[in-house]
């Protein structure tokens, strides 16, 4: 089967509507089928990957800690738009650490992170094959 | 006390809270839940917005949906008064009425 470069676009924010959870579940199914998989998060989709996330008070499934499984199924390829983090306040140690293994590399753990403008951004978007968003 | 303005959704994403902050008359409780919580954040481009707002109303944050976000009660806006679910039942026993900004 050819591969193709998948993009996830993640708009919004987690627990208060079900698109992060369902992104979440294709990224890993797109990674099953050894497709070439990134993820971007913009607006409100930054949220998703916030630190110290706890859902113990509102009886739902936390599934961030699903976010750091991903570099296991080789997606490597987290890119976060700059401007949507400054307008929320937040920086890049608000989100969580996400890494990967470079088996290429001894095994060397790398940021799975990108922090890109939306112009880096957009160029992006332009090798992708498939852009799905949610 | 008045009216108590429920608000779910992130004012990133939606109107809602400016909404309700414009239309809320001197007196009423606003209680941002859900994803309106981000709305309590300082920082952001809708924190001068909140501030403004405070000067005519009381606003309140719910704990627990901030804690599921990740979001830090250090840096919600002074001066909001973040609640766990019996202040809101409280609340809502409180006010005469009660209008969801969905």
């Amino acid at each position: 089967m050819a591969t193709k470069k998948f993009m996830f676009l993640n708009r919004k924010a987690p627990y208060g509507t079900v698109y992060a959870l369902e992104s979440l579940e294709v990224v890993l199914i797109g990674a099953a089928f050894e497709q070439d998989v990134s993820l971007a998060f913009i607006g409100d989709g930054v949220y998703q990957i916030a630190k110290n996330q706890n859902t113990d008070g509102i009886g739902m499934k936390n599934f961030s800690p699903t976010y750091k499984a991903l570099g296991d199924y080789e997606v490597t390829k987290l890119y976060v738009e700059k401007e949507s983090l400054e307008a929320r306040g937040l920086t890049l140690d608000d989100l969580m650490d996400l890494t990967w293994e470079d088996e290429d590399d001894d095994y060397a753990e790398k940021p799975s992170i990108r922090l890109v403008s939306a112009a880096e951004l957009a160029a992006v978007f332009d090798e992708q094959d498939v852009v799905l968003s949610f | 006390m008045s009216t108590l303005h429920t608000v779910n959704k992130s004012p990133f994403e939606r109107d809602s809270l400016s909404s309700c902050i414009r239309l809320a008359v001197k007196g009423s409780a606003i209680l941002l839940i859900e994803d309106g919580v981000f709305g309590a954040m300082a920082g952001t481009d809708h924190s001068d917005m909140v501030q403004a707002a405070m000067k005519d109303a009381s606003v309140y944050v719910l704990g627990p949906d901030l804690a599921a976000r990740g979001m830090s009660e250090d840096r919600v806006i002074d001066g909001i008064q973040i609640i766990d679910y019996s202040g809101f039942v409280n609340l809502t026993a409180e006010c005469n009425n009660v209008q969801s900004w969905l």
